[in-house]
């Protein structure tokens, strides 16, 4: 069976679920990376290490912004000119785009964000969370080529062995650009809650140091956003000791304390975590939502009823302000950092 | 300026969803607008504000569709459209948004359609796309500010790495996401006239379509065990104390 695999990257900083659906194409038989983008030499290279037998690679300054109408047509190309069975994608904002757009042009269906991937016979049976992980369902796609999206840290991720290489095919790109890329404000950290093994989060909470005094000539709002930056700063420095992301609820989010793409829950992101730190948040059903897969929850909070106790394993009753800095000395002390 | 505001009807958020001889219910939760497509209303109205034109509300669905319609309407919309038919029962992404676009084509004349970003039930969030492949217009995902100029609309898409901003020619189709701005509360004047609306009913007949193919099915639903979860609350005499066992707690867990 031949499976191609499509690299998901933004200006080459690649979006770590690719390897792990290469991982599964490799399960299913032989793998084909495809990588779209400018200057794309290490990600092939990479693609070989992590077990791709062929990697195409188109190419093009053209790439080098994503535009999912050019992306979609290169891909759909190479998806007719390989006569592949099934195309794997990790699920980003990226490819819930390019995976519909190129079933439309396939004529095929698209399963979407799965958490699991099996033949029954000879029938490819995808799982997948529906309403927002309160139940799960198998599903099946009764055309080819089979477009899928897999969700991050669901599959494991494959050994990367540095020795192996191999030489990329070239690949034309396809289609007209319909967009124009006006620029970026970028930030200074790309946020990567979902491909993280740690998130610690902040909430409202990261505002509420009654302690800290705002510098003068603030408003109320200001100040309240200069005090959330305290508590985030603390969260961060817990996140870096930890290797982890940082993320946040949605009240922190529009309070204005951070941008939009650390959101996690059910209108930001579902993350998938080994260990989620929740410090301030107080855990409305729409967070839960969005950590539902996470593996350990550790909750910190002022108030000892916080729903957010309720899906935690761990929980410390206190002011984050204090716990949070103690907790990244401990395990700096711990992890011999 | 002609908006078209693409909206779906789901159980409410705070239901309890269970599963029965693969049947879904919801007890007795209402059905209500997809939230994140209060967003695509929000956005649409905003640029009916600031360039003058009309926002229609789309919806596939059965006749219960067009209390979430009606949603749409009482937030401001100036019209509403329920797609239904007996043959549209079984849709996958696909599917629905080839009938959407049929439904955008028949309306005609369409400069900007709006989505949300997924939805509550199937949560896909890839029938934006589908649809703007299935138009032939360019999409432009994640929008959170959006300004129309001379023919072009310039917007500001959300994205993991930061912000992007984009340019194109109308017509396009956009998704947005919350940074947008808070979805408006329905006026009450906006109840009363969404309540007398009469809301037209297109089949796949009036839309000169036919039924799509359903290729992708659901073939089992499973209700995950639920996970029982019982908090141990860590104290100490000084923070430091709690740190420190907390952390020994989590190492011991092996998820680091």
């Amino acid at each position: 069976m031949k499976t191609l695999v499509y690299v998901d990257h933004f200006k080459a900083e690649i979006q770590q679920a690719s390897w792990e659906a290469l991982g599964v194409a490799k399960s299913f038989g032989s793998a084909t990376a495809v990588i779209l983008g400018s200057d794309m030499q290490l990600l092939a290279k990479a693609a070989f290490e992590f077990g791709a037998d062929e990697v195409l690679v188109a190419d093009d300054p053209s790439l080098s912004d994503y535009h999912p109408e050019t992306f979609a047509s290169t891909l759909s190309a190479i998806v007719s000119s390989q006569g592949a069975d099934l195309v794997l994608l990790p699920t980003t904002s990226r490819t819930r785009e390019i995976a519909g757009m190129i079933a439309v042009d396939l004529n095929t269906g698209v399963l979407v964000d799965l958490i699991g991937l099996d033949f029954q016979g000879d029938q490819l049976v995808a799982t997948r969370p529906i309403y927002e992980g309160k139940l799960m369902e198998k599903e099946i796609c009764s055309t080819k080529p089979v477009i899928a999206t897999l969700r991050a840290r669901s599959f494991p991720r494959p050994n990367r062995n540095e020795a192996a290489t191999g030489t990329p095919q070239k690949a034309e790109v396809k289609g007209e650009i319909l967009t124009t890329v006006e620029g970026y404000e970028v930030a200074e950290q790309a946020v990567s809650v979902t491909d993280a093994g740690v998130v610690v989060s902040g909430g409202r909470g990261a505002s509420n140091n009654p302690s800290l005094t705002p510098p003068a000539g603030l408003d109320e709002h200001q100040a309240e956003i200069w005090r959330a930056q305290q508590g985030f700063k603390l969260i961060g420095e817990l996140a870096d000791v930890l290797g982890g992301a940082v993320g946040a609820s949605r009240a922190a989010v529009d309070g204005g304390y951070i941008p939009y793409s650390h959101q996690v829950g059910q209108t930001g992101k579902v993350v998938a975590p080994d260990l989620y730190i929740a410090c301030g948040i107080s855990g409305a059903i729409q967070h839960i939502a969005g950590i539902r897969s996470a593996k350990l929850v550790v909750a910190v909070n002022k108030d000892p009823d916080a729903p957010i106790f309720k899906v935690a394993r761990y929980g410390v009753v206190g002011d984050l302000f204090q716990v949070v800095p103690a907790l990244t000395e401990a395990f700096k002390k711990k992890l011999g950092k | 300026m002609k908006i078209v505001a693409c909206i779906k009807q789901v159980p409410d958020s705070e239901a309890k969803i269970s599963a029965s001889d693969g049947k879904i219910s919801w007890g007795e939760s209402p059905l209500v607008i997809n939230p994140f497509d209060e967003y695509a209303v929000e956005g649409a109205l905003q640029q009916k504000e600031a360039n003058g034109g009309t926002v229609t509300a789309l919806c596939i669905g059965p006749e219960s569709g067009k209390e979430a319609l009606k949603h749409a309407l009482a937030m401001g919309a100036d019209d509403a459209i329920l797609v239904s038919d007996p043959d549209l029962n079984s849709l996958d992404t696909q599917g629905a948004a080839r009938i959407l676009a049929a439904a955008i084509n028949k309306v005609g004349g369409v400069d900007v359609v709006t989505f949300g970003r997924q939805t509550l039930d199937d949560g896909s969030g890839v029938t934006s796309a589908q649809t703007a492949r299935v138009l032939g217009w360019p999409m432009i995902g994640m929008v959170g500010h959006i300004k129309v100029e001379g023919g072009e609309v310039h917007v500001s898409r959300v994205i993991e790495e930061g912000r992007q901003n984009i340019k194109a020619r109308m017509p396009v189709v956009m998704s947005i996401v919350q940074s947008i701005g808070e979805p408006r509360y329905p006026s009450f004047m906006g109840i009363r006239r969404a309540s007398k609306a009469q809301i037209p009913v297109w089949s796949l007949a009036d839309i000169g379509a036919s039924a799509p193919a359903q290729v992708v099915k659901r073939t089992e639903l499973i209700t995950p065990p639920a996970r029982e979860i019982v908090c141990e609350v860590i104290t100490g005499d000084s923070p430091a104390a709690i740190a420190e066992a907390l952390a020994d707690k989590i190492l011991a867990e092996k998820v680091l």
